[in-house]
């Protein structure tokens, strides 16, 4: 292994990794607002809703991943109404699909783990702040937001990270992210091992520090469960 | 043409080709879920072991392969098998490319992904065997082969049925990315059938229902596997 060449396909790769973290970042913090409301959806109440919650999660929870983002970049340019409608700008920038879909499918995964946060929140602190006289927002923003936010944080880090590596996937919808810059140098230098072996090392790197930041996150939200300085 | 000429069984349809493919993912499924249990059972035997060697190596193999994005796994197999081959070959004395097949590469990644996280659902599953089980095949006399087979064996595929039952459909949405290697599995026909008849929508959104059909019928034979591995136990 060429060292000069490692070096070359470093830069070559820490270029596009601005490209797969916007990425990241927008698609979680979208999955993220659609996942708040699927999940208010299912504890609605409403009937419909509800349902609507249930096959929005069962749909996109068991079709792959790269048929959701191929359905939405290939398949929805294909009808004339879309590219003549206001939305084409939009839905014809490969990365806007790419956000769009990895979002779409992220808030499936995440209002499943909102549910289980909030179905963790004990109820005798919900009743014991209903005596003190809260209720209604501030009920939801003093008392249960924080207890969910606090029970979801783990299962949440293992969803973050499994985005990182499904961002790999547009480099299949023609977007420069750090997969294709990999798959690029593999096929102009015929070098089989080191472009995928630095993506590799780059991408773990990445979800490692993502997990020490949740990590950190979390030690810092649970004071009450660290053990007591002796 | 209408979707359903282009979905039937007809001379123009995809159907059939859409259904062969379906059956290579679950081929391919199959293949990689249990190259994933050998390599987790091995992953969590030798963390359970208490030898440092064995565990640190497992647990470094489980910790790789779960931080790096399937798709890369699976371009490094594939590219890197037929590297592999093709160096073998040549120092055998055979000149030119030696490809691996695309379904054994395509399982040996969705294997060694699925190894990673099925090393968890043993390990976990083997905690779960109660300590005086274990006690008792030893004072009856049991040699360490018998007890794994009479005891341990079937408690922990007991024990690890709904584990494994999500890494099942993990790997079947895995299997889809094996696509870019060219097997002929659903996502692949659905892209081959997109591209000919231009009719992309059509057939993403129905590879994407058949991947539903595969999904929820699975979601069903792991439950039945559940409720049959444990009518021997006290429900709570």
């Amino acid at each position: 292994m060429d060292f000069a060449f490692v070096v070359f396909c470093f830069q070559g790769l820490l270029a596009a990794l601005p490209i797969t973290l916007t990425i990241w970042a927008l698609s979680v913090a979208l999955g993220a607002l659609i996942a708040a409301g699927v999940t208010w959806m299912r504890a609605s109440g409403i009937r419909a809703l509800d349902l609507f919650a249930r096959g929005y999660i069962f749909v996109f929870r068991g079709v792959p991943l790269l048929v959701q983002l191929f359905v939405i970049y290939y398949g929805l340019s294909s009808f004339p109404a879309i590219r003549h409608s206001i939305l084409w700008p939009l839905l014809r920038d490969a990365p806007t699909c790419a956000v769009i879909s990895l979002a779409l499918c992220t808030a499936a995964y995440q209002s499943e783990i909102f549910r289980g946060a909030l179905a963790a929140v004990p109820a005798r602190e919900v009743e014991a702040a209903r005596a003190c006289g809260m209720s209604g927002f501030r009920l939801f923003r003093r008392i249960i937001l924080p207890i969910a936010l606090r029970q979801a944080l783990p299962a949440y880090s293992t969803e973050v990270i499994s985005m990182t590596k499904a961002t790999a996937l547009v480099s299949l919808v023609t977007i420069w992210d750090m997969m294709s810059v990999a798959l690029k140098i593999r096929n102009d230098t015929l070098v089989t091992y080191t472009p995928l072996l630095v993506a590799g090392v780059l991408y773990f790197v990445l979800n490692f520090v993502i997990a020490r930041v949740f990590i950190a996150v979390e030690n810092h939200l649970t004071p009450h469960l660290r053990a007591r300085p002796t | 043409m209408q979707w359903f000429d282009l979905l039937g069984f007809g001379p123009k349809g995809w159907g059939l080709a859409l259904l062969q493919g379906a059956g290579m993912t679950v081929l391919v499924s199959i293949a990689g879920l249990a190259i994933g249990a050998l390599l987790g059972s091995l992953v969590a035997w030798s963390r359970l072991s208490g030898s440092w060697m064995g565990g640190a190596l497992g647990e470094s193999y489980a910790a790789l392969f779960r931080g790096l994005p399937e798709l890369l796994i699976i371009y490094f197999v594939y590219f890197g098998s037929s590297g592999l081959l093709t160096a073998i070959g040549r120092a055998l004395g055979y000149e030119g490319f030696l490809g691996v097949p695309p379904f054994i590469a395509g399982a040996l990644a969705v294997g060694v992904i699925s190894g990673a996280y099925q090393a968890e659902v043993f390990r976990g599953a083997y905690r779960a065997i109660s300590r005086g089980e274990l006690e008792a095949a030893r004072a009856v006399g049991m040699g360490r082969w018998l007890m794994f087979r009479r005891i341990i064996a079937p408690q922990v595929l007991r024990f690890a049925i709904p584990g494994l039952g999500n890494l099942w459909q993990v790997a079947l949405k895995d299997s889809s990315l094996i696509s870019v290697t060219g097997l002929a599995e659903l996502m692949r026909e659905a892209q081959v059938a997109a591209g000919s008849t231009r009719q992309p929508f059509v057939f993403y959104v129905a590879g994407g229902a058949l991947y539903l059909v595969l999904t929820s019928i699975s979601d069903r034979v792991f439950e039945a596997a559940e409720r049959r591995a444990t009518r021997g136990m006290k429900r709570a």
